[in-house]
């Protein structure tokens, strides 16, 4: 990205800079401001932008910062509490859309979804429940989909294939009926390893390998403890 | 005597979890009995109110018509009313039900499950007993709760941290590493 032209934006009322065709959150966090993000990772390119917890104001209008690439002369606005509380409040809906009863997730601990509410200090969310009602999938023979736990973030739809590139997750229905579906022919060949890495991309506990829930102590966990200063962790 | 808060703490919907780790203060014990009077509470079965209390602690979610007109009772003789544990805050495991019918919930568990015992299967309906909400709601959907301690249960720690923090006017946010939700 050296090569690329530099461009010149203001963060937050700051002078800032980075290079043409960089991602918006990674422009944004080159110059110190740390950006949350649940659906995008280094890599995701156009991202969808599907869970909303990145957003920033650009020219006074709230976006999700991950499906822009930054551009000379953009105002932009980050670290505000407005921004703050709205970035909370979106995280609180993913949390009352389905049901994320954190004491019986095999993914406790490990989950992008619970560390971001410790980093945003959410204790409780602001909105009713609505305790979803998708149906739960054991047909896989190492996968199960607890459907009431994705956010649809398409994290798995977008990044993850079986090792000969072919696609194993879809979504199928729309609006309120959208599902993530497995192939389930694909699903019973994945060797372990690849099996792991889908559990393991699922931001929540939508993807879980079968039996290996609860394997090792609280404490040891992922998001247990506070990340060090300057760390992403959590 | 006089000078001390008074505390009221009670469980709805919950396992009494949250309740033994509130004892799970330990030596801390000591110095909150130099500093709180507990009133109504199943640690003193203390049944009504018998005087205003400065804090109330509410274990578990509410599941039926009694838990709603506690929660209530609660709500009108505390000043500050705290959610403690995943069930009061979003309805815990017996919320499990919620995207169950009712009906469907009561005849498996009276009429057709494997522990419904022969010639008795009969769904409970005597006027005396409670009766059993549609779904289970958190306790902040039924009356205005002032403060919420997340955890399954929330550790001894984090009790502690808010409950020294109110009773000396210095809660101002709770420590981020005692915040669990698991």
């Amino acid at each position: 990205m050296s090569d690329a032209k530099k461009v010149k934006f203001s963060l937050d009322g700051k002078e800032a800079e980075s290079h043409q065709g960089v991602n918006l959150v990674q422009a944004i966090e080159e110059n110190g401001t740390h950006v949350p993000t649940l659906c995008w990772s280094p890599g995701i390119e156009p991202c969808l932008g599907t869970c909303r917890v990145c957003t920033v104001k650009v020219n006074g209008r709230e976006t999700a910062a991950c499906a822009l690439k930054i551009e000379e002369g953009m105002k932009i606005e980050c670290d505000t509490d407005d921004l703050k509380d709205l970035r909370k409040g979106i995280l609180e809906l993913l949390f009352v859309e389905g049901n994320h009863f954190c004491p019986g997730c095999e993914k406790s601990g490990d989950c992008e979804l619970q560390g971001m509410g410790y980093r945003f200090g959410m204790t409780h969310p602001r909105f009713p429940y609505r305790f979803s009602h998708y149906e739960l999938d054991y047909r896989g023979v190492h996968l199960l989909l607890e459907r009431n736990r994705c956010i649809h973030c398409k994290r798995c739809t977008e990044l993850f294939s079986d090792d000969q590139g072919r696609k194993v997750f879809s979504f199928v229905g729309k609006g309120k009926d959208t599902r993530v579906e497995m192939n389930l022919d694909l699903e019973a060949k994945m060797p372990i390893h690849k099996c792991r890495e889908a559990a393991s991309l699922c931001p929540t506990g939508a993807i879980i390998l079968k039996g290996q829930g609860f394997d090792r102590p609280v404490g040891t966990r992922r998001f247990d403890n506070p990340p060090d200063k300057g760390s992403k962790n959590g | 005597m006089a000078d001390k808060k008074v505390v009221a703490t009670v469980s709805l919907a919950g396992c009494f979890g949250c309740h033994m780790s509130m004892l799970d203060i330990d030596l801390r014990l000591l110095d909150l009995v130099q500093l709180v009077r507990f009133d109504r509470s199943p640690l003193t079965d203390i049944k009504k109110f018998t005087e205003r209390a400065a804090i109330g602690l509410i274990e578990g979610g509410v599941c039926n018509d009694e838990n709603v007109h506690v929660l209530r009772e609660f709500r009108l003789n505390c000043d500050v009313l705290i959610s403690v544990g995943e069930c009061a805050i979003m309805g815990g495991l017996p919320a499990l039900r919620n995207d169950i019918p009712l009906r469907e919930c009561l005849e498996e568990a009276y009429l057709t499950g494997p522990t419904a015992v022969q010639g008795q299967r009969i769904i409970p309906h005597h006027v005396d007993l409670p009766k059993i909400l549609d779904r289970v709601y958190p306790c902040h959907e039924i009356v205005k709760i002032d403060y919420y301690l997340p955890g399954c249960p929330p550790s001894a720690d984090l009790i502690w941290a808010a409950l020294s923090g109110l009773l000396s006017g210095k809660l101002d946010t709770l420590p981020r590493e005692l915040v669990k939700y698991d």
